[in-house]
């Protein structure tokens, strides 16, 4: 005679991503290396942003970037102008980076050489929010010209990010961007997240954002020596 | 969309799971869906069919319990569900509610297996 049984089971559909993700994590705290992401929509100037970061933060500290894309190298070119070691990972059909990803692409790097890696994801304000890449913090961007309710619009990748950074200031006249309402949208999907506004272009706001980013690994290497002392 | 392959891998769980019944049938899968997940209920109920096409689950129902978010009030010092994804704020004092509780889950709960 058959009969069904109800089995418990309590498992994480993601499971096997957030276990490689704590790993990496360990991994980057061992070296050393401040690990940050970028995530938005395509063409919200992630790259741009990420180059301009890069191209500032370099006679200072040593950097590396991944940037995911689903079929080109032309991110990984464009930022080689940085002079910082930059790697493509091309996802195919697949709309978000994992953990594996990152993984493998770390093989022939040494993380004991970094001081920050950055990873830049494929344009997608859905798909990435569902998978943890074992960063220290994840950046969320939205450019004046996508409209000031895209947080509204996509509420869980803006609630899974740390800090957010409001991209092309320097459009925002011209595409009347109201400032105050992208500010509420963003707070009322993730109340009290730290907001910059930034122009990769004439590089206004960058101080502030590098500020907070070098205080960011500051206190992890602190947390470390603390830890091994 | 990746609720595809957050079908296939729920398939891969469960298959697992079904291998330490010696291989029952599994007849249905319990996941636990919360509303800050990043997977799309219908999206996933879609995906599921092929997801499980030519294993040992073809056939199998997906049920899911979908988890509302559930945040802390710090002013009314209790936990409130929200009614919307985009308002993080109490629904009694309107304070922000930065503290999520419930609502990111996407979690396996349980099978029912045909012996």
């Amino acid at each position: 005679m058959t009969q069904t049984r109800l089995v418990e089971v309590r498992q994480n559909v993601l499971k096997h991503n957030d276990v490689l993700a704590r790993q990496l994590r360990i991994r980057f705290q061992e070296a050393g290396v401040f690990v940050a992401s970028f995530v938005s929509s395509p063409g919200s100037g992630k790259t741009a942003f990420l180059e301009k970061t890069l191209t500032m933060l370099r006679p200072q500290f040593r950097l590396a970037a991944l940037v995911g894309d689903l079929a080109t190298a032309n991110d990984a070119a464009r930022l080689a102008r940085a002079e910082v070691p930059v790697k493509q990972i091309v996802t195919g059909t697949i709309c978000h980076l994992e953990a594996q990803m990152v993984s493998d692409s770390l093989q022939d790097w040494n993380l004991n050489e970094l001081d920050c890696l950055f990873i830049e994801n494929v344009g997608n304000l859905v798909c990435p929010s569902s998978y943890d890449l074992g960063e220290a913090l994840r950046v969320v961007l939205m450019s004046t010209t996508e409209g000031e309710d895209k947080p509204l619009k996509y509420p869980t990748i803006f609630n899974t990010a740390d800090v957010a950074v409001i991209t092309k200031m320097d459009l925002a006249e011209a595409v009347e961007f109201d400032l105050k309402a992208a500010h509420m949208s963003i707070q009322a999907v993730r109340p009290a997240m730290r907001v910059f506004e930034v122009s990769s272009k004439t590089g206004a706001g960058m101080d502030e954002w590098l500020k907070f980013l070098q205080s960011q690994f500051v206190a992890k290497a602190e947390t470390r020596l603390l830890e091994t002392v | 969309m990746h609720e595809l392959s957050i079908a296939l891998s729920i398939v891969e769980g469960a298959t697992e799971e079904a291998q330490k019944h010696d291989g029952a049938k599994v007849e249905a899968v319990h996941l636990k869906l919360g509303r800050l997940s990043g997977v799309v209920k219908d999206a996933l109920l879609f995906s599921w069919e092929i997801a499980c096409q030519g294993t040992t689950l073809e056939g199998a129902r997906l049920e899911i319990i979908e988890v509302p978010i559930v945040v802390h009030c710090e002013n009314c010092k209790t936990d409130r569900t929200l009614a919307e994804i985009n308002n993080f704020s109490c629904p009694v004092c309107s304070a922000p509610t930065p503290e999520v509780l419930q609502g990111r889950e996407l979690e396996v709960t349980a099978l029912e297996i045909i012996e």
